[in-house]
């Protein structure tokens, strides 16, 4: 569609000799539902089990949803990226564009009895799960159309009606509590699973060691998924802190060099 | 001991030379006949109809003459609790219990003796010792739609967990617009035992009760253990229920009404365990005893004192205490916990908010010392509220304190 406007345009002399290819790359996209077989490329690292089948069942339809839920929860994220810089959204503001395969993967294969809780990178998760745009960017600007009636904000959405649990602003919580839903599966004999969704900072918690211990002690149906963005890794005080160290190296090495090229070594230092 | 306060008022002396109403006090008001009901009747106004009577839908006047015929039940907190929480457990196959030691050793306490053999291990879990983790698990199921009662050995654990408690727990059905209900009971001993030092005697009902989100119960009597207990599990919000580990031994007389599995207690209202007109004296947990036994000693000495039982402490039924404070304008909180930000700071802040023209002297907070829990059995028996530190403050308040060092 793009490609059609260009070459319509008058300035177009130099796209010209691509415009009669444009056509030609303009391919239909297939929406058959005849199966598909795909082979992921990066393999599992297991341990201490078997590792899944590499290969996925699937086909063209399926994959041009996954892709336009994909592109979606992208372009929501970088609209409420622009939105929180212009200030009408405050406080926090996580966004999860780059992971958007994650939660889509993740939808693909499971149902609404299934629980999935995560913690403040939710808007993405909170879309898979059945909830709207107009929800989304309301309960984000605090309005009373959004799917907490703007009594949450970015880090506290739910619908519990699919089994989407939260929305949790405590690193880490979100693992106990996710434990806590298995067990409430496990309990009633409800056939489900939970996911409970975490990052590389959550990894450190203790509570996470805890809740993992019983639940290997009490046979829950839980399953942890790490998304490490490494958020954790770089931010602005470690950035702060490396500056300041580099400038102080190079104040250092400053004296140096001036007391080896001028010989003040004696008062100084 | 310090009780924090205005010191001793030495205006007006000693009043004994006035007229003053000398209440003799028969023997039978003695344990005798608080051992019946009738005797509780009479213990808590004489047969008054218009009385904030506990039990619902009963006339004192029918109890009054039926328990002539035998001696009312006594059952002790422990039996209370382990009783309220069996009934509630087979009434409804959601609630479970979770906690330390409460399934195999039967309870630390002994609270939960026999639950786990009666509903098995699926009902009644051990946990390892992971308050976060476990704490954690209890919540989310209770977002799931279970009922699950919490254990803590003692509420100084509770701090483990209070991340999970406040923020998962007590905030979660504001933050979801009504969504996510956490129908949670949180129950353990709170408070000094004896001589467990500074980390093990904390009492933790000013920090809850400050929270949005949570109902915060204090029992006193078994009566008030079963009804408050039934309440809290049927509860859909989250209940942290503070009990006293020096009160599960003590037996308390309970009625028919009370030992039948549907009686329940409603939250949000104090009971007026002692009527008086002098003197409003509220107090919750092991308190009231003191509170009833420094009413006792005061009676003695003519000042009629009004005993509030406060059972629940968030939400604070602040319309009884004003009631109470407008009938006889003098007011004494009692409390073990530390002083400052407690609750009855919050009391007090509340009577002069709704009845300060009422007030006839300032209001006298008892609490425990502003220290961390010495071990030395004299240290600690002064660190901790005794009945005639009670009795001295609500001589104060009529403007009868003796001498200077008797404030002290």
């Amino acid at each position: 569609m793009a490609l059609s406007h260009l070459s319509s345009t008058r300035s177009n002399r130099l796209l010209r000799p691509l415009a009669a290819a444009a056509s030609s790359l303009c391919r239909p996209i297939s929406t058959s539902t005849e199966p598909l077989v795909i082979e992921t490329s990066i393999p599992f690292t297991p341990h201490k089990c078997e590792p899944p089948s590499r290969s996925v069942e699937t086909n063209p339809q399926e994959l041009l949803t996954f892709f336009r839920d994909m592109a979606t929860m992208r372009r929501m994220e970088i609209a409420a990226d622009s939105l929180y810089k212009a200030k009408l959204i405050r406080g926090f503001c996580h966004l999860y564009d780059g992971q958007e395969a994650v939660c889509v993967g993740m939808e693909a294969s499971i149902n609404k009895k299934d629980c999935i809780i995560t913690a403040y990178r939710d808007h993405c998760t909170f879309l898979g799960r059945g909830g709207t745009l107009l929800e989304i960017f309301s309960e984000l600007m605090g309005r009373q159309g959004g799917c907490s009636k703007g009594k949450g904000g970015s880090m506290h959405f739910y619908k519990k009606e699919s089994g989407f649990y939260g929305g949790h602003g405590i690193v880490g919580a979100q693992v106990p509590l996710g434990c806590g839903l298995a067990f409430a599966q496990k309990y009633n004999k409800d056939e489900n699973v939970t996911f409970a969704l975490y990052g590389d900072g959550a990894a450190n918690q203790g509570q996470l060691f805890e809740a993992l211990n019983i639940s290997a002690l009490w046979d829950l149906p839980i399953i942890l998924v790490c998304e490490n963005n490494h958020c954790k890794d770089v931010n602005l005080f470690l950035l702060l802190d490396f500056l300041r160290l580099f400038f102080t190296l190079l104040l250092l090495w400053n004296r140096v060099l001036n007391g080896w090229l001028f010989g003040r070594w004696h008062g100084h230092c | 001991m310090i009780s924090a306060g205005v010191g001793g008022r030495q205006l007006g002396g000693d009043l004994a030379g006035a007229a003053v109403v000398v209440v003799v006090i028969p023997r039978r008001r003695s344990r005798s006949i608080q051992s019946t009901a009738a005797g509780e009747a009479l213990r808590c106004g004489g047969g008054g109809i218009k009385n904030a009577w506990s039990l619902q839908g009963t006339r004192p006047a029918i109890l009054a003459s039926r328990s002539f015929s035998s001696a009312a039940k006594e059952m002790t907190v422990r039996d209370a609790l382990n009783s309220a929480i069996d009934e509630e457990m087979s009434a409804d196959p959601k609630v479970f219990l979770m906690g330390e030691e409460v399934g195999e050793y039967q309870g630390a306490y002994k609270i939960t003796k026999g639950l786990l053999e009666k509903y098995g291990p699926d009902r009644v879990l051990d946990t390892p010792i992971t308050e976060a983790g476990f704490t954690g698990i209890g919540v989310g199921a209770a977002y799931h739609g279970l009922k699950p009662i919490i254990e803590f050995m003692t509420f100084n654990f509770s701090m483990q967990a209070i991340d999970h408690i406040i923020n998962s727990a007590a905030k979660s059905n504001y933050m979801s617009a009504g969504q996510i209900s956490v129908p949670i009971v949180f129950r353990g001993p709170n408070g000094a035992a004896a001589g467990v030092g500074a980390q093990h005697s904390q009492c933790y009902a000013s920090w809850f009760a400050s929270c949005p989100g949570l109902k915060v119960l204090a029992p006193y009597s078994s009566e008030d253990a079963r009804g408050l207990m039934k309440a809290a599990i049927r509860d859909p919000d989250p209940v942290v229920f503070l009990e006293n580990e020096l009160l599960y031994g003590e037996s308390f007389p309970v009625s028919a009404e009370v030992l039948d599995s549907s009686f329940s207690l409603p939250i949000g209202k104090a009971k007026i365990e002692r009527e008086g007109k002098d003197v409003t004296i509220t107090a919750f947990s092991k308190m009231v005893g003191y509170a009833l036994k420094a009413a006792e000693i005061l009676s003695k000495e003519g000042i009629s004192a009004e005993v509030i039982n406060l059972r629940s402490i968030r939400p604070l039924d602040r319309a009884t205490i004003n009631n109470s404070v407008r009938k006889t304008n003098r007011l004494v909180t009692v409390e073990e916990g530390f002083p400052q930000h407690g609750i009855g700071a919050e009391i007090c802040a509340s009577v002069v908010e709704d009845s300060f023209e009422y007030l006839d002297a300032a209001i006298e907070r008892i609490a425990g010392a502003d220290v961390p829990m010495p071990y030395a059995a004299n240290l600690e028996r002064l660190a901790v509220p005794q009945v005639e530190d009670i009795v001295r403050a609500a001589k104060r308040t009529c403007y009868r304190s003796s001498s200077l060092a008797a404030t002290a």
